[in-house]
């Protein structure tokens, strides 16, 4: 099981954690949006007891259990899109998301 | 695909929730646009990569597109009547107003209200104008966002009075924007640096832009940021110094006089020579002119800041001045923030650093850090941050509010540096018996008389019922919302009758007037406080005649002897002299009002008698002192 960054996403990850400081990045799912399930990407300061640890480029990801099995597999990228930039996840578990990319169903 | 932006711990907005929110930079020269990506401000560019978007507009025949920012600039040359910059000078302005309107190659027309210009597509406004530009930055920053806006925080200088906020929020209004809040330039620098985290103390904020210089100083103390003093020149900028490489670049060529087409052409190059000294010690300026002629010179760092010596030496005399102002020392201040691309001229930092004997701020991009610092704000009142140790920024009052008096005299509401949003309320009353109608003059100054504060507004509270003079209790609540803009309420306590005025601005001061009412306001402080107690003692004493008259019209045949009578008149009399004749000896003034108080005391005391006994005749005791005791319980 695994989840990885893009190199492109890696640097940015790396650059942001930097400047603002914590111990990497937690990826999550959440139960909301109009598909069902949404993604969240925060900052992490602190490590939790039942989280699970990657390292991907150099890059600490914090993923919480309940979260993995949605995320398995998955790639985040961070791309520019005309003049806006921002990450995306390849997940290969997605059946259907809503048109705007901000929840999915699996 | 919607792009995600990283969120800080537990503050995952919920999808099409997050809320997006721009800080805007609305400059004289160039604007920018910002918002906070990822937990970092960041600068939005257009397609091209650019950051900054001249603030220029140019209008074509009817119908034909408006073109603004970069291609507007670039055909300023070829169309400069209808190419309209440095728009922020005139907003909020009427043509009186505007120093060196002559400079502008505009046809303007004076209009109620504002300064309208004539152009190809007709009668234009800098409300519009602005509004383009703007327009202009939030289609930027939607397709960057890649959504619609909730709503962006605008910057404005420290000095701007309530006609020039007014405009500017006008504007905003007009590109369809939803303003968050106007938010004071100096500010939101200081926000960019994260100086309202933390730290407390004062902090300067010197911003050399293209054509304009301002100082302020700020205090900062829980949260609240205040104006302690602003100054600057609004005709010294960046644009003086390419003018000084320019002039050096004619004189050492040897060139004389040139023609249009070549002298804009050195003057792009010399503005380029100075930008590459910012970098590099010394840099060769080569060029051919229209007849061939060609030119080769090289600029050296030293050379750049012996001809340009006196235009920083001009910015620090500004600099100490404003710290004069506001009574501190060069030591007071804790840390100093660059702003405005001209503090990139190494030989500006460098004066800066010797003047406040310490390395100014200088880590953010100097262009971008007002932007940055709006965009902070605008991220925080979106409420996309809710963390416990977010302290929502203050801004303050610029200058006190408050009403005309009696005497031609200003009682101040709020006082200038009130942290806002901000509400006082004050009560009046009536100064004759009878009064009915009472006018409102809401007021804009730091000075003591009507005469030299600068009139927001005029409203009557009718409907009063007549009561005798200091019966009547009327509030007067003073309102200044998170922009600084005032809303006047006016409530007669016993029959709730009320009138409001929300504060149309009147437009009609400019920056430097600005300015020196504020100088004013210190430097004559004494003598303003000498004159009010002037006018407070005539007003006291007008009262007492109003008073002694009304009384002597009533009671004065019934209780008083001839004689007592005509004491009291000469009284009056000599008076009504003192004040007539505008004496301002005060101690004659109040000398003649205490003999005045003192010939009628007499009289008063048989007027209370003579009422009590009025009150208590035709009832039996045992009434009166049921009545007493029902007065007690």
């Amino acid at each position: 099981m695994s989840v990885t960054l893009t190199e492109n996403a890696a640097k940015r990850v790396q650059s942001f954690l930097a400047k603002r400081g914590g111990v990497g990045l937690r990826v999550a799912v959440k139960t909301s949006g109009c598909s069902g399930m949404a993604y969240a990407i925060e900052f992490a300061d602190v490590e939790a007891k039942d989280d699970l640890r990657f390292e991907s480029r150099g890059v600490t990801l914090l993923i919480d259990p309940r979260s993995l099995p949605y995320l398995d597999g998955t790639e985040l990228d961070f791309v520019r899109e005309g003049l806006s930039e921002g990450f995306k996840f390849n997940n290969p578990n997605v059946k259907n998301q809503c048109g705007c990319g901000e929840s999915f169903a699996v | 695909m919607a792009l995600l932006q990283i969120a800080e711990p537990g503050l995952s907005a919920a999808p099409h929730q997050h809320r997006l929110a721009v800080g805007i930079d609305l400059g004289t020269t160039n604007s920018l646009v910002a918002s906070v990506l990822s937990s970092n401000a960041t600068v939005i560019r257009d397609e091209a990569g650019r950051a900054l978007l001249p603030s220029v507009v140019r209008y074509q025949r009817l119908g034909a597109e408006t073109i603004i920012g970069h291609e507007a600039l670039a055909g300023q040359s070829d169309d400069p009547h209808n190419t309209l910059s440095s728009i922020k000078r005139l907003m909020g302005r009427g043509l009186g107003d505007v120093a060196n309107l002559s400079d502008m190659p505009y046809t303007f027309v004076d209009k109620p209200g504002m300064v309208h210009i004539e152009t190809t597509a007709g009668l234009k406004n800098p409300v519009e104008v602005s509004a383009e530009i703007l327009r202009t930055l939030r289609l930027r920053a939607e397709s960057a966002l890649g959504g619609e806006l909730t709503g962006a925080v605008i910057t404005v200088p420290a000095y701007f009075d309530d006609a020039q906020r007014q405009a500017t929020k006008d504007a905003a209004r007009l590109a369809g924007l939803n303003v968050l809040r106007l938010l004071n330039e100096p500010t939101a620098a200081a926000v960019a640096y994260g100086l309202d985290k933390g730290s407390e103390g004062i902090f300067a904020i010197y911003d050399l832009g293209g054509g304009t210089f301002d100082i302020s100083v700020l205090k900062l103390s829980r949260g609240v940021f205040q104006v302690l003093a602003a100054g600057g020149d609004s005709a010294l900028g960046g644009d003086d110094f390419d003018q000084r490489v320019y002039d050096w670049m004619v004189a050492s060529a040897g060139l004389g006089t040139l023609g249009s087409r070549d002298a804009r052409h050195l003057l792009t190059l010399a503005r380029s020579a100075k930008e590459a000294l910012s970098t590099s010690a010394s840099t060769a300026i080569t060029a051919t002119l229209g007849d061939d002629r060609a030119i080769c010179l090289t600029l050296s760092r030293e050379t750049f800041a012996d001809m340009t010596v006196d235009l920083v030496a001009r910015t620090l005399k500004l600099t100490r001045k404003t710290l004069r102002d506001a009574g501190l020392n060069v030591e007071d201040v804790k840390g100093v923030v660059l702003v405005g691309g001209s503090t990139r001229m190494l030989n500006v930092r460098t004066a800066v650093a010797g003047f406040y004997k310490q390395e100014p701020l200088t880590d953010l991009d100097p262009d971008q850090v007002v932007a940055l610092g709006a965009a902070i704000q605008a991220n925080a009142l979106a409420g996309n941050r809710n963390g416990d140790d977010w302290l929502l920024l203050l801004d303050v009052c610029p200058l006190s509010l408050g009403l005309e008096t009696m005497g031609g005299l200003v009682e101040k509401i709020i006082p200038r540096n009130s942290p806002i949003p901000a509400a006082r309320a004050q009560d009046f009353t009536t100064f004759k018996d009878g009064q009915t109608a009472m006018s409102i003059h809401v007021l804009q100054g730091e000075r003591e008389l009507v005469t030299d504060c600068r009139s927001l507004a005029r409203f009557e509270l009718r409907g009063i019922p007549p009561m005798i003079a200091g019966a009547a209790r009327i509030r007067v609540t003073f309102q200044v919302d998170t922009d600084g803009l005032l809303s006047v309420s006016a409530r007669e306590q016993s029959t709730g009758i009320e009138t409001a005025v929300s504060v149309k601005p009147s437009y009609g001061l400019d920056d430097s007037q600005i300015t020196k009412m504020l100088e004013d306001a210190y430097g004559r402080a004494d003598a303003d406080m000498k004159v009010r107690m002037l006018r407070e003692a005539q007003v006291e004493a007008r009262r007492l005649i109003d008073a002694t008259e009304a009384a002597l019209a009533k009671d004065g045949e019934e209780l008083l002897a001839p004689p007592e009578r005509t004491t009291i008149t000469c009284h009056i009399y000599t008076l009504a002299e003192i004040i007539e004749t505008g004496s301002n000896n005060i101690n004659t003034l109040k000398a003649a009002a205490d003999a005045l108080n003192t010939a009628t005391q007499a009289f008063a005391e048989r007027r209370m008698d003579a009422s009590v006994k009025r009150a208590l005749s035709g009832r039996r005791l045992e009434q009166i002192a049921e009545h007493l005791s029902a007065d007690v319980g």
